[in-house]
């Protein structure tokens, strides 16, 4: 800025910003969909999982100790839902990380322009991406037999969750890609996804669990996400399964939003 | 002739060593597909491992149960794999030179498809090591024989499989396509439960399905006795695949030299 030049005011810099994260995200959503490597872990896999799990131990039902459910596919969707928006979080980790390969995000450094935009930008998208994945997800549950207990608010409650824990994941993403600058780290979190869904009740209930899963469970904030994204499906709504589920999110968004910055510092010092 | 069948020997054997060579060059995209089918049995066992309580259950070890799974899905990976590396080779150019060379294309198919064969050792290796240590039961030298080579020849099937994409789509973005397929062809069977137990629309499919019987032949040793009758409806979908998946990936080698 040269000597004389006077800042624009507040307002005209958050609606610049706005837009040029609005165009980033624009960006990373229809990059999503031009590249069937990005989208087939939000939709395909998760979709597959859930008709495998549902179709191989849908007799789960019968087991004496499971809550009670209209069937194992009501069940199953929050667990679905959860895979689809961790693996989006993975996804935007290969973008970014492709970014930073090719050198775009150096161009984006270099512009004037927030430095945080690009990582904003990517996150939107995340959670947009997480939403029309959560949207998917019920219109597939409704297509073959589920049923949304807590009806269009309690369907509006699971979007708005979905949203947020794909954005959440996004964060994390964005710190694996910070940090690494490679698609092939980011790449190699897939199995980690796995894991962390295995060791919660994403998939099947808490009680239900063998040990040592039960009692990582327990600690596991994926949990209380998984519980509050399945209670508006299979209960009538209620207060506390939502904020547990916001609270897990909100454990993974710190973790993820903290390992952020400091990866965008390094990446910063390094440009 | 003997020397253009050992040249052809020799042509495949290198193909498979430089397959191999890339474990050994390139490990962080080989520990994914090596992990994977063990992080899957642990965790499906951890997860569903109750369902042996269910009326009818034919094993009271899920972990058991479910790790000739573990077994087919690394073949799959592998498969999987292999394809996608043929894809890169194509993308860089690499494969119009080997479809230059005087190589057969049937030597070329076999060295790409065999090197799947031995790779996918490296997965059921650990598999066996990490299920034996959390109390597996040894499946017998019959069984682990039989399980070993079907899971390997299933690998080498689904690596035909990854050419075939590979050869249609010319790119490494054809990936989420070979995964799903051999995923849909390895879980889309009894490998969560016994025929009997499986719900809707997932009792007829894995019925259909030609990997159930290779899974139940696979599986055979490690709930309980090896037995022909067993054995031949494996050996038997798996000839099968193999002809068909062999035929379409001799049929694209011949279209891309075309």
């Amino acid at each position: 800025m040269s000597a004389g030049a006077v800042a624009p005011p507040l307002g005209a810099r958050i609606v610049a910003e706005t837009r040029v994260v609005a165009a980033l995200g624009r960006r990373s959503v229809r990059q999503a969909f031009r590249r069937p490597q990005f989208l087939a872990p939000i939709i395909i896999f998760p979709s597959l999982f859930l008709a495998v799990n549902t179709g191989g131990a849908g007799r789960a039902v019968d087991l004496p100790q499971f809550p009670p459910v209209n069937g194992f596919l009501d069940f199953q969707l929050a667990g679905a839902m959860l895979q689809s928006t961790m693996l989006a979080g993975v996804s935007a980790a290969i973008a970014l990380a492709l970014d930073i390969q090719i050198g775009f995000v150096d161009r984006l450094v270099a512009a004037p322009i927030a430095r945080w935009s690009f990582v904003l930008g990517r996150l939107i998208a995340t959670g947009v991406l997480g939403l029309i994945a959560g949207l998917w997800f019920l219109a597939v549950g409704l297509v073959f037999g589920a049923e949304i207990v807590a009806g269009v608010p309690g369907a509006l409650v699971v979007l708005v969750l979905v949203g947020l824990n794909a954005i959440a994941w996004g964060t994390i993403g964005a710190a694996i890609a910070l940090n690494s600058g490679s698609p092939s780290v980011a790449q190699g979190i897939f199995p980690i996804v796995f894991v962390i869904l295995f060791l919660s009740s994403a998939f099947f209930p808490e009680n239900l669990l063998l040990e040592p899963a039960k009692t990582i469970a327990e600690w596991n904030p994926m949990s209380l996400i998984a519980d509050g994204l399945r209670d508006p499906i299979i209960s009538e709504l209620s207060l506390g399964p939502v904020l547990e589920g916001l609270g897990g999110i909100a454990i993974v968004a710190a973790i993820g939003a903290v390992l952020s910055a400091r990866g965008l510092n390094k990446k910063l010092r390094s440009a | 002739m003997t020397s253009g069948v050992a040249f052809d020997f020799r042509s495949t054997w290198a193909l498979m060593r430089r397959a191999i060579n890339e474990i050994a060059r390139v490990p962080a995209a080989v520990i994914p597909a090596v992990l994977a089918p063990t992080i899957f049995m642990c965790g499906l066992a951890a997860v569903f491992g109750n369902l042996t309580q269910l009326p009818g259950f034919t094993t009271d070890e899920y972990l058991t149960f479910i790790l000739p799974v573990g077994f087919l899905q690394g073949a799959a990976f592998t498969g999987a794999a292999t394809g996608v590396n043929l894809a890169r080779d194509i993308e860089l150019g690499w494969f119009d030179r080997l479809l230059a060379s005087p190589a057969p294309r049937g030597v070329l198919l076999a060295g790409t498809v065999l090197s799947a064969s031995l790779r996918v050792l490296m997965p059921i290796t650990l598999l066996m090591i990490v299920g034996l240590a959390l109390g597996v039961s040894f499946p017998g030298v019959d069984g682990l024989v039989i399980a070993v080579l079907l899971a390997s020849c299933f690998a080498a099937v689904a690596a035909c499989y990854g050419v075939i994409l590979a050869l249609k789509f010319k790119t490494q973005a054809a990936a989420p396509l070979m995964q799903a397929g051999v995923f849909m062809a390895v879980l889309f069977t009894t490998a969560y439960a016994p025929q009997a137990l499986l719900t809707g629309w997932l009792q007829d499919v894995a019925r259909l399905n030609p990997v159930t019987q290779i899974l139940e032949a696979v599986r055979q040793g490690f709930v309980g006795e090896v037995t022909w009758a067993d054995t031949w409806p494996g050996l038997l979908a798996l000839a099968g695949l193999g002809v068909l998946m062999i035929g379409f990936a001799l049929r694209g080698l011949r279209r891309a030299g075309n």
